[in-house]
Order: C-alpha cells, then structure tokens, then sequence
C-alpha cells in the first residue's frame, strides 16, 4: 500500500475492469471525473469556509444551523450548508428577460464553467499526478482562461440590458489590464527555469538547503517579488475583493449577472471559483514548490497532500483579505495596474535575466547575487510607491469639534 | 486520422459562412471567434502544440476583445449591419479585393505539387527549440514585429488621445 501512488493504483483498478477495447477512454474519463469530483467538492467546502471565516472576521458565527435531513439533532457545524445552497438554486426560477439574446444569454454561464475548469488539466497535483503532460503547459492554461472575457462579454450584451452591458465593459476593462501583469509576472519563472511545463519548473524546486531551507521560486528576491505581483493580479482576474467591483453590490447593482437567476446565477459564482482555484494551483505550482515538501524530512506524507494544503492556504489567504482590504474605484484599479504592477514586473524581467546569467556565483559573490537582486526590484518600489502617492500622503483627518 | 480534419474543416468554414451571413454585428463577431478557434483545432491536429495554444491566446482572447470594442463604440448602440452596398464603386473595389486575394490564394494552392512523395514525419519539436530558432536566426525578424506593434499602440493612443479642456472651475 504506497500512498504516494494510491490514486493511480485505483485508477488503474477500475480500468481493468473494463474489456481493453475501451480502457484508453475509461482512463480519460476517470482523470475528469476525479477532477470534477475532488474541484466540485472542494468549491462546495470554499463556499461555506469562506462564509464562515467571513463571519468569524466580523465577529458573527456565520451559517450553521443546517444539519443532515434525517437526524436533525446532528449539527455539524452547518458544514451541509453547500448542498442546500446547491438544491436551492437549482429549484430556483430562471428568469430570462423577453427581449434578450436567448442563445448567448444561455451560453454566457456554461462557457464561463467549462473553460474555467480546463486550466486543471495541466496542473500538477503530486509527483505521479498530473492529467495531462504539455511541452506548453503554461501557455495551455493562458489560452484556456482566455475565453471567460469572451463570457462576461457574451453576459452583458446578451442581457439586453444597459446596466449588464456597461458593467460588463468595465469587468472587461479590469480583466484586460491584469492580465498583463498576471503573465508578466510568470515570465520570469519560465525565464529562470527554461521550460514552459508545469512538471519540470516543479521538479526545478525540489531541493533543500541543508534539508530544511526549500529552493521554492518565492524564496528569491524575483521570485517574491513576482508571486506578490501574481497574488495581485490572480485577484483582481478573478474578481475577488478588493477587485470585486464587477459584481459589487454598491456599484452597478449586480454587473452582468443582473439579469441572471437561479442555478444559471450558481454557475457563474462557480466558474469564478474554480477560476480562483486554478489561479492559486499555479501560483502554488510556479512559486510555492508545487507538490514539494517544505523540509527533506517531512517527504513522508504524499505529494498530492501538500499540494492540496498548499492550495487550501492560499485560498484562506484571499478569504482573509477579503475580510480585511476595502474595494477600490474603477480608476484607482487601472491606474494600480498600469501605472505601478506593469512596470514592476517589466523590472522583475530584468531581474530574473540577472539571476539567470549569474547562476555561477559562489561564496561571498552568491551574497552579493541576493543583494544586487533585492535591490532591483525594492529600489524602484520605493521611488515608484512615492511618486504615484505623492500629495494623497500624509492622509489628514478632521473631525467635527 | 481525416475524420478529425474533416470535423475541424467543418467548424471552421461553418463559422466563417455564418459569420459571413448573419446580419447581426455581435454575431458575427463572435462566429468569428469560433472560426479562429477551429483554426487552433488544424494546427492541434497537425501537432503545432506551441502555434495552436498561441492561436487561442491571441485571437481568441486578444483580437476578439478589439472586434468587439471596435463594433460596440462604432455603431453606437445599432447593431445589424446594412444589407445593401452603401455605393457602387465600394462594391466594385470590394469585390476586386476580395477576387485578387482569392485570385493569389488559388494560385499558390494549384502551384502546390500534391502528389510528391510523402515527406518523413519530422521529431516533435520542443518549445525550447522552437524559442532557440525564435532568439537565435530569426531575432531580427521578431524584434521587427516587436517595434511594429509598439508603434501601432502609440499611435493608436496618439489619435485616441484627445486633450479637452478642463470643465471650468464652478
């Protein structure tokens, strides 16, 4: 019994099962099948960690009254609550306005899911599991995101609806400028490690110094400097607070979701999610060691654990910042992207060239390798940081005598 | 190994005719968008890995965005296209256009010896060979197109780009 390799021992299991004619397809179909099952869980259990942490963070309880339908005096902590939520709305009135797009207004939430969840298919998920093996994993799971702007444009003009077209184009808007520095923060990693598949830049942080310290990317000055860059635009990509103003409720009252009901509304907050999910699983894959343990003694526990642990922290991690950072205007989110996150990561290239070309310094020269490194991107974040905040700081407060 | 092609030939020109047809601006567009990506789907099938994951990211994410942007802010809220010419000579231009481009296409198609001994399957190329050939004899080429397309962007924001006055004080 090795846990490392259990999955796959299942899989292989059930594929005997069946005559050999059809064993190549069984095989595809058990890889999507475990992705749809562990992901489609994991976004259930997102949904109620993330409302009660919320809860948690304002000093509520959050939801936990629902229990199982039979034994009614068995709490469990309202962790059914997902499966409520789901048979709600599915049992929902869909609502499809009489003047609009009918097909593209269908359309819009079923290509927002679908392509949302082909980014998985290149993920690594531990040393024996990764679904499909690209040379171009990275550029793959680019393409693939690509077509959600295509969705919320589909959404906003379908809708016939002034306000869903309007939020629509600033959702647009917003996608568009991050993507510049989501990629260009990534650039780098492929830069230092030369390869474009998500199992060789994994494999590439394998190591430890002294058998605790990991060689993960995030513990570079480039690295670091390019997993916040990363953080930021995965955030504002997938619509999160404090970069919700799409669908934000004090803004145009739902953005392009306004007129969608039901189990049609359900399926866009999931593509949104296991957008956000696959965005932390390559954010883990490219800066946090992927299915990499932290110290060479704790290799024991199977890669795929750290992996989804990795996964799970990174997506409290932007609960928790929902729970803490306040919304940002529209032109204050452009101007952070264009104007401060774009030429940031055009330096932090720069800096991964340096860091690539002197892989050869040793001894007293490696200190000065970090030190060169640190100094390329922080300098510029100081001096750019100032300018663009020049005459907004100090802030000054008046109260009323 | 032609059943794909053919399904893939399908799509593609399916979408282009439709496109092509629909009266409605926004369909067509998007129509479109479904051509460029059948046009990903021949290069997945002729083993173009890089060029076809390349193909979706541009056109699909990126050109798409500008078509859409450009019908949105230049119709102004119609969005059916007219069904007539809007002047004689336009469709003449339009249509010796269309016949040179299609006249040179077919040329190169007929010239195109078909029937010639299969060529060896070439080995799967890396994209870490495909980079090396990019970087290395081909640097000035893609260093061309770079400073192309800076260009085509600031001019662009040039001619977007129109100082108005500050609204007077109140």
């Amino acid at each position: 019994m090795n846990l490392e390799t259990l999955p796959l021992q299942l899989r292989d299991w059930i594929v005997d099962l069946f005559p050999s004619a059809l064993q190549w397809f069984v095989h595809h179909l058990l890889s999507i099948t475990a992705i749809l099952t562990v992901f489609g869980l994991f976004f259930a259990f997102t949904t109620i960690a993330e409302r009660k942490l919320l809860a948690r963070l304002q000093n509520r309880l959050g939801p936990n009254r629902s229990g199982l339908p039979w034994f009614p005096k068995l709490k469990l902590w309202g962790l059914t609550q997902p499966f409520a939520d789901a048979i709600k709305a599915i049992t929902k009135e869909d609502v499809v306005p009489a003047v609009a797009d009918k097909v593209l207004h269908f359309l819009a939430p079923v290509v927002i899911v679908a392509f949302s969840l082909l980014g998985f298919a290149v993920l690594p998920f531990g040393r024996h599991l990764l679904p499909v093996e690209l040379d171009a994993a990275l550029l793959y799971f680019f393409a693939a995101g690509s077509a959600t702007e295509l969705a919320i444009f589909m959404a906003g003009w379908g809708s016939r609806n002034k306000y869903s077209l309007l939020a629509a184009m600033r959702a647009l808007a917003q996608l568009i400028s991050y993507e510049l520095p989501l990629i260009l923060s990534v650039v780098p990693v492929v830069m230092v490690t030369g390869t474009l598949s998500t199992r060789a830049i994994v494999l590439d942080q394998g190591f430890w110094t002294f058998g605790v310290l990991p060689h993960w990317h995030v513990f570079t000055p480039w690295g670091f400097a390019g997993f916040l860059i990363f953080l930021v635009a995965a955030l504002a990509e997938s619509n999160r607070s404090p970069f919700d103003l799409p669908e934000a409720e004090s803004e145009i009252i739902a953005g392009h979701l306004t007129e969608y009901s039901g189990f049609k509304y359900a399926l866009f907050f999931m593509g949104e999610y296991f957008g956000l999910t696959a965005l932390s699983g390559l954010g883990v894959t490219l800066f946090l060691g992927g299915w990499q343990a932290p110290c060479a003694f704790l290799e024991f526990i199977p890669s795929w654990l750290w992996f989804m642990g990795k996964l799970a922290g990174l997506i409290v991690f932007f609960i928790w910042i929902r729970g803490t950072l306040l919304r940002l205007r529209i032109d204050q989110l452009t101007r952070l992207s264009w104007k401060f996150l774009v030429p940031l990561a055009l330096l932090n290239l720069g800096n991964a060239a340096f860091w690539a070309l002197t892989a050869g310094w040793t001894g007293p020269l490696a200190l000065a390798r970090w030190a060169i490194s640190a100094a390329i991107i922080v300098v510029p974040f100081i001096l750019l940081g100032r300018r663009l905040s020049a005459g907004f700081a100090p802030r000054t407060y008046r109260y009323a005598a | 190994m032609t059943t794909p092609l053919l399904l893939i030939g399908i799509l593609l020109l399916g979408g282009a005719g439709a496109a092509m047809l629909s009266r409605n601006l926004i369909h067509s567009a998007l129509l479109l968008v479904g051509a460029w990506a059948g046009i990903a789907g021949f290069y997945l099938w002729a083993g173009a890995e890089f060029v076809a994951f390349a193909q979706v990211l541009v056109y699909v994410g990126a050109v798409s965005m500008v078509v859409l942007f450009a019908v949105l802010l230049t119709r102004q809220g119609a969005t059916t296209a007219p069904v007539e010419f809007d002047s004689f000579q336009r469709a003449v231009a339009g249509f010796i256009t269309a016949g040179g481009v299609a006249g040179v296409l077919l040329g190169a198609i007929l010239g195109t010896p078909m029937d010639g001994p299969a060529a060896p399957a070439p080995a799967a190329i890396t994209v870490k060979q495909l980079g090396a050939q990019l970087m290395g004899p081909h640097a000035a080429a893609l260093l061309i197109v770079g400073v192309i397309l800076t260009v085509a962007l600031l001019g662009a924001i040039l001619i977007a780009a129109v100082d108005k006055p500050e609204d007077p004080a109140p």
